[in-house]
């Protein structure tokens, strides 16, 4: 039975606004990139579906990262909110946000994190949220230290969180890493350098509030995440699938 | 179409209001992941005891052919009718009920994954041809900056032979490495990321 519709397409990103495959600066990708050029996979029925997780998945407490200890955290306190957006500027709603990240000495709550910064007995460092009708999203955590990972010499991480997101399709599927305004550790970063477009890396750096500010408790930054856009017409074989 | 009409095209109006943004970039999943990705059901596209049911397992291995201990392996299906529980696919409501569709495990210490499943229906293709049962797969893990994408097929099934995908790619050795092997729990299927059996990955 032929199928008797117009699929939505989802646009490819342009070079450089993605890291590419191989990136010998970051060690561990040595031996974990293909060599071969990707094949390029026209966008049918499991390609423009994906899961639609949220509701249940998502705690009332779990996108505030400072709460379910007995104690304070110790560290910064911030709020982190944005939007989930399309690439066409559409909010994407009722989309499950994963959060992890290391404590305000640059550790993270995990058996293989060796960096000889203290443990925080009230912070776990993990967090979910989903996006409003509005696309919006709001995570209260604490601001994450830098830490050492020996890729290189004197190799220190900047300050960032871990952010996983569904959006609703397959080819929308991101995990991504937020960064924090003024870095000084940005310049001999691997990870953050290996997006080579600067326009799209700065787009990993989160912004300053005032407004989401709170008095006397809490300072606030601003992130929207741009997931991948929806073409209206479908688009036959692009020849977009060099290297 | 090219002719130009009198009034603007009114389905995507967003699309007209602002030029298209730049999507977030990927990055990776770091070393630790551990501690946020995992859900204690992640493994379960279908609930236990599912009839019919079956496990996916197979490492995740790379260019020296060393398992990878920190990888995290995700899959995205059809139900067995072959429909999606999704607004985007046009063909109605699915039967199954309690199937997500979707699978995530992280690698263990010996680099390997599970998911439990059933085998999804053929999907039908817009030009009135179909796709062989599968499973799509995302593959993150440290040192990847993107995530991969691959495809499951499964070795006991005729329609490969028709399938799109596998016949778009000539060499036999590569296309091989899209399909399973019967195992006793079900089905064995490996991930390498580069070398000699480098697994095939899509740009999507």
């Amino acid at each position: 039975m032929p199928l008797d519709t117009t699929t939505p397409q989802y646009r490819r990103d342009d070079a450089g606004s993605q890291p590419p495959l191989a990136w010998p600066d970051y060690r561990s990708n040595l031996l974990r990139h293909p060599h071969r050029p990707l094949t390029l996979l026209p966008q049918r029925l499991g390609e423009i579906t994906g899961p639609l997780l949220g509701e249940g998945r998502v705690g009332p407490h779990d996108n505030d990262l400072t709460a379910g200890h007995d104690g304070e955290p110790q560290g910064q306190r911030i709020i982190v909110s944005g939007r989930v957006l399309d690439g066409d500027g559409r909010p994407v709603a009722g989309t499950l946000l994963e959060v992890w990240q290391a404590n305000a000495g640059g550790r993270y709550r995990h058996d293989g994190d060796r960096h000889p910064a203290p443990l925080d007995p009230n912070f776990t460092g993990v967090g979910r949220t989903i996006t409003d009708a509005d696309g919006r999203y709001s995570f209260t955590t604490i601001q994450p230290g830098a830490y050492p990972w020996r890729n290189h010499d004197n190799a220190w991480r900047p300050a960032h969180i871990h952010f996983s997101l569904f959006g609703t399709a397959f080819t929308q599927r991101l995990i991504t890493q937020m960064y924090f305004p003024g870095d000084p550790l940005f310049f001999q970063d691997p990870i953050f350098n290996s997006v080579r477009d600067p326009k799209a890396r700065e787009a990993m750096i989160a912004r300053f509030d005032l407004d989401s500010t709170v008095p006397e408790w809490t300072l606030g930054y601003q992130w929207d995440i741009v997931l991948r856009g929806k073409n209206p017409t479908p688009l036959e074989d692009e020849d977009d699938d060099d290297d | 179409m090219t002719e130009p009409t009198a009034t603007p095209p009114t389905a995507t109006p967003a699309a007209h209001a602002t030029p298209p943004l730049l999507t977030t970039p990927s990055q990776t999943v770091g070393p630790f992941f551990g501690i946020g990705l995992p859900w204690e059901d992640g493994p379960l596209v279908v609930p236990e005891h599912t009839p019919g049911a079956f496990r996916v397992e197979g490492y995740v291995l790379d260019g020296n052919g060393d398992p990878v201990p920190d990888a995290v392996v995700e899959t995205w299906q059809a139900d067995p009718d072959g429909r999606f529980d999704h607004p985007d696919d046009p063909r109605g409501a699915v039967r199954w009920k309690d199937f997500r569709g979707f699978g995530r495990c992280p690698t263990d210490v010996e680099g390997r994954y599970g998911v439990l499943t059933v085998k999804p229906g053929s999907l039908p293709t817009p030009d009135g041809g179909f796709e062989a049962p599968h499973l799509n797969v995302s593959v993150f893990c440290r040192g990847m900056l993107v995530r991969l994408v691959t495809r499951l097929y499964f070795p006991d099934e005729e329609a490969n032979a028709h399938d799109p995908v596998l016949n778009s790619i000539d060499d036999p050795a590569a296309r091989s490495t899209l399909v399973a092997k019967s195992a006793p729990f079900g089905y064995h299927f490996d991930i390498c990321l580069q070398g000699e059996h480098e697994t095939v990955f899509f740009d999507v």
